[in-house]
């Protein structure tokens, strides 16, 4: 059973070697010479004015925030759609229940207009 | 050479057979990666060609035959230029950011089925694995994003996240219905579920679900049409703007390896993966190659829906971004939370194709 999980691993291991292989080849056969201008962040040409790490928009936090609810509700709807036939209606039921809090949820949000973005 | 073959043999049986377990699985990881790695190489040449032809242009042919060999001629210029790190950015999340975008859109790849009897890891929570391998992939356009300490990147990497994580809950919710309809989250056996023939796929019965996965996995991708996040006239390149050299072409990797996976997702969930179109129908007589499943019905699936990509790509215009957060949040997840409503009760009610497992 665990035994099926190792080539998983294995791949991950392969796929972050090719990775650092390709970089490492970049730092190796790349060249180039460094100098002040060529290492300052773009900016169409002028110094930048600030750091970049400013305040950003709160609603790219709403969305973060948003996500984690409805992936959650994913993840615990992937072993109920699965076993389906197994938990029958009263699952059924559970589920919608628990569907029908977050939908209410999510109409909320909507009104609130945590989705608006203009 | 017969003796080379039986001398190579015997030390191959004196390696222990934890060993010869673990060579064989390496190689064939190797293999696929390779593969994978080999396919986006082409897949660029092909996008070039199809945008080309779309535009009344010829697209790359300089280089070999019919510019054949223009992918190989990119990848050794990105291999010999500079990799340039920004002055004022982090250098370690700078350099990791490229390693975790390309590490998951490789190791995907494990619990592919390309084939009926080739899988490298067949396991039970497969979907689980690619979708929580996809999930990671947005790390690396953060990370990216925040190490650089370039205003465009930042703005870049937000938009990015932002349009990621949105179009990931509506493709989670259009996966559910593909378990509810194949009761498995094994790759392999989802296929299994779709067989008999082309109609018995789950396009059908799922067919709003197909778009929103489709379209979802275009937005997830950040392709044309939702691409602003390296809208070239407002914030340059995204977040991969201070990348140079092969930093940049492992994004660029990541992202075309995104698009096939993408494309065989599609094909396995909803156009029966390696199963024949042709299955079932007689007059192509008993045994026919066409009627066989193969890896071959596979492959030209994946192609298609490629193709499908780059089409869109040369069609339509550059969506806005509120219009892009709108069409995620107000019409794709209220389309499949009422499509897992109907298709629950359905199946449960054993109406309909959504039998569910017992079928």
């Amino acid at each position: 059973m665990l035994q099926n999980y190792l080539p998983v691993l294995i791949f991950l291991a392969v796929a972050a070697g090719i990775g650092v292989l390709l970089m490492a080849m970049g730092f190796l056969i790349g060249s180039g010479k460094k100098y002040d201008e060529k290492l300052s962040p773009y900016e169409c040409g002028f110094e930048p004015f600030e750091d970049s790490r400013t305040k950003f928009d709160v609603r790219y936090y709403l969305v973060a925030i948003l996500f984690i609810i409805f992936d959650l509700e994913i993840a615990f709807l992937f072993p109920w759609a699965v076993s389906l036939d197994a938990v029958g209606g009263f699952g059924l039921i559970a589920m919608g229940i628990f569907l029908a809090v977050l939908v209410v949820g999510f109409i909320y949000e909507w009104k609130k207009g945590a989705l608006e973005w203009d | 050479m017969t003796g080379m073959i039986e001398y190579l043999n015997s030390i191959w049986a004196t390696v222990p057979a934890d060993y010869q377990y673990l060579v064989i699985v390496t190689s064939q990881i190797l293999a696929v990666a390779m593969t994978v790695i080999l396919t986006v190489a082409f897949t660029t040449y092909f996008e070039r060609k199809v945008i080309g032809y779309m535009q009344g242009r010829l697209g790359p042919n300089r280089v070999g035959p019919f510019g054949l060999g223009q992918p190989f001629a990119d990848v050794l210029k990105l291999l010999i230029k500079e990799v340039i790190v920004p002055a004022k950015s982090n250098r370690f999340l700078f350099i990791i950011a490229p390693l975790l975008a390309i590490t998951p859109a490789l190791a995907a790849w494990a619990v592919i089925p390309l084939s009926d009897n080739f899988v490298i890891a067949d396991i039970d929570a497969g979907l689980l694995y690619v979708l929580a391998l996809t999930s990671v992939g947005v790390y690396g356009v953060i990370i990216a994003g925040w190490a650089t300490n370039s205003k465009y990147a930042l703005l870049g990497a937000m938009r990015s996240g932002a349009q990621i994580v949105a179009y990931e809950i509506a493709m989670g919710f259009a996966l559910v219905g593909v378990l509810m309809a194949a009761g498995s989250l094994n790759l392999g056996d989802i296929t299994r579920a779709q067989a008999g023939g082309f109609s018995h796929w789950f396009l059908f019965p799922l067919l709003p679900l197909f778009l929103v996965f489709f379209v979802s996995g275009v937005a997830e991708t950040n392709r044309a049409p939702f691409d602003v996040t390296e809208g070239e006239s407002e914030i340059v390149a995204g977040f991969h703007v201070e990348y140079s050299g092969v930093a940049f072409a492992i994004f660029f990797l990541a992202e075309y390896a995104n698009i096939i996976l993408i494309s065989t997702l599609t094909s396995i969930f909803f156009f029966g993966g390696w199963a024949s179109f042709f299955e079932g129908w007689t007059f192509l007589g008993e045994g026919h190659f066409l009627r066989q499943p193969s890896f071959f019905w596979l492959a030209a699936k994946i192609s298609f829906f490629v193709f499908v990509f780059f089409w869109l790509r040369a069609t339509f215009p550059r969506y806005r971004y509120d219009q892009i957060m709108r069409l995620g949040w107000k019409v794709f997840i209220p389309i499949t939370i009422a499509w897992i409503a109907v298709e629950g009760v359905m199946s449960w009610l054993h109406w309909g194709p959504w039998s569910g497992s017992a079928g």
